[in-house]
């Protein structure tokens, strides 16, 4: 067959016809939604705080009680909806960290608790751990300097 | 001299071999969709009573081959060889669900081609006298292609619109060198094209160019006129993937628009929710074991062209930045008089 194009020309021509995502609806969205799930945050924080708790600890909690929230979600297959709906507005917050440590669980649990739900449980997440502990490292190191 | 190869890519069988039955069973979604009453069964839970989606995936291999055979009114026994492949790692689908058949196995790969390899093989392998009935038969899974491919299916993401949805189901074909029904008059055996697309959420646009050259091919080696069938059907290139298909053959002045079909935007519905269409080994096998093959026998298609389309990626090559190389054989089906008796 006589080629049409090169392989840079087909690449923008694929682009060019390829239609793109709804940047405008899927940000309004998000941006509700992700809201939303602060507003609910803010909530439990709020109540720690009035329940007498100091700010550390009521943060600490509303954390726990959200990522509870994320995984109950998740198990009760409704998270994924949320998402699709969403998109960084579900993503984003802990509820959306807790859905990416949660759903692999789910589905890799086929293949054991060893092999299956432990080795597999932070193929999502584990990068966010990994790259944000280290930056929190290398950042408590220049913070410790810039004191002293 | 080879007596059976026309020009490059293609054969033309001397004994067409006779597709004496085919079976389909889809899953819950396709079984909502347009085709749903041409499909021998649509169960209603993804899991099919399994422990885990691989497992589930076999059995529909497993029952589609008990049923296709079954239809054929042969004995598994009687089956000479079965051709089957499959998405998952080391095509397990395939393996395990013909664990217990009995029957010598030919295991293949060719992505979303399979179905089209399968049956051109399994026609090579009943043309050359080998083999008096060959079973042809692929499957895909939704949440088994999204587990190794993709995502876990709880995590809460969106796809793009050019993204395409894994059909649920398996297709099965039994040929036969005697009998009566549609033949396949020749097959066209497609070369790896890659025209440079690493977006696996874009297979569509990858698969295309392969598609276009080997329909180019058959038209060129065999020299039948462009609008000799009733309709040339491609696998799963979806809405993107088929106009770029027809806008390639056009430009190569095979204009064929009318008859080009895809059955990747034949199974769902568009408000299922499917993005660009369907894809995945299931998607032809299925649509041609229910739709097309029920068209055939009943005279509503006299000659198609069969063109499943594969794209040959893997996580692995996907994460080392590679592209995305594609597949597509064609395979020519038609009604003759009389049966392959002449």
């Amino acid at each position: 067959m006589q080629q049409v194009f090169t392989k840079d020309e087909y690449r923008k021509y694929v682009d060019k016809i390829s239609p793109n995502s709804k940047t405008a609806r899927n940000a309004s969205r998000a941006y509700v939604v992700g809201g939303l799930i602060c507003v609910i945050g803010q909530f439990f924080l709020n109540s720690f705080r009035q329940m007498g708790l100091d700010q550390d600890i009521s943060a600490s909690l509303t954390s726990v009680v959200m990522v509870f929230l994320g995984v109950t979600f998740t198990a009760l297959d409704l998270y994924d909806g949320l998402g699709k709906f969403a998109g960084a507005g579900s993503i984003v917050p802990i509820t959306g960290f807790a859905n990416s440590i949660a759903s692999p669980a789910i589905e890799y649990k086929s293949e054991g608790y060893v092999l299956g739900i432990g080795a597999r449980m932070f193929i999502i997440a584990g990068p966010v751990l990994v790259y944000g502990i280290s930056i929190s490292i290398i950042m408590g190191i220049i913070h410790y300097l810039l004191r002293s | 001299m080879l007596e059976k190869k026309v020009g490059k890519l293609t054969s033309r069988m001397q004994k067409p071999p006779v597709i004496a039955s085919a079976a389909s069973i889809v899953g819950p979604k396709e079984g909502k969709g347009p085709l749903a009453g041409y499909f021998d069964q649509a169960v209603d839970d993804d899991l099919w009573g399994e422990k885990s989606w691989e497992k589930a995936e076999a059995k529909f291999m497993r029952e589609v081959l008990a049923k296709a055979v079954s239809k054929a009114s042969l004995a598994m026994g009687a089956v000479d060889y079965a051709i089957a492949g499959d998405l998952m790692n080391q095509c397990i689908a395939a393996s395990f669900g013909l664990r217990e058949s009995n029957i010598p196995f030919f295991c293949v790969f060719g992505a979303c081609s399979t179905m089209g390899e399968a049956m051109s093989l399994g026609s090579i392998l009943i043309d050359g006298g080998f083999a008096a009935n060959v079973a042809c038969l692929t499957s895909s899974h939704f949440c088994s292609a999204e587990k190794q491919f993709r995502f876990p299916l709880e995590l809460g993401s969106q796809r793009p619109p050019t993204s395409q949805w894994t059909v649920t189901g398996a297709g099965c074909v039994v040929l036969s060198a005697e009998g009566s029904g549609p033949c396949i008059t020749g097959i066209t055996t497609g070369k790896i094209v890659d025209l440079g697309i690493k977006d696996q959420n874009n297979m569509g646009a990858a698969m295309a160019p392969a598609a276009a050259d080997t329909i180019y091919a058959h038209f060129e080696d065999t020299g039948l006129p462009h609008d000799y069938y009733d309709m040339v059907v491609t696998g799963d290139l979806g809405e993107i993937g088929h106009e770029i298909l027809d806008d390639m053959l056009s430009t190569n002045g095979i204009r064929i628009g009318s008859i080009l079909k895809d059955c990747g935007m034949m199974i769902f519905d568009k408000k299922q929710d499917v993005h660009a269409g369907a894809s995945g080994c299931g998607c032809s096998a299925t649509v041609f074991a229910g739709y097309l093959f029920d068209c055939l026998k009943k005279g509503k298609l006299q000659r198609i062209l069969f063109v499943p389309t594969g794209a040959l990626l893997s996580p692995t090559s996907v994460q080392q930045g590679e592209t995305i190389p594609c597949i597509a054989h064609a395979v020519a089906i038609e009604n003759m008089i009389g049966g392959n008796q002449q």
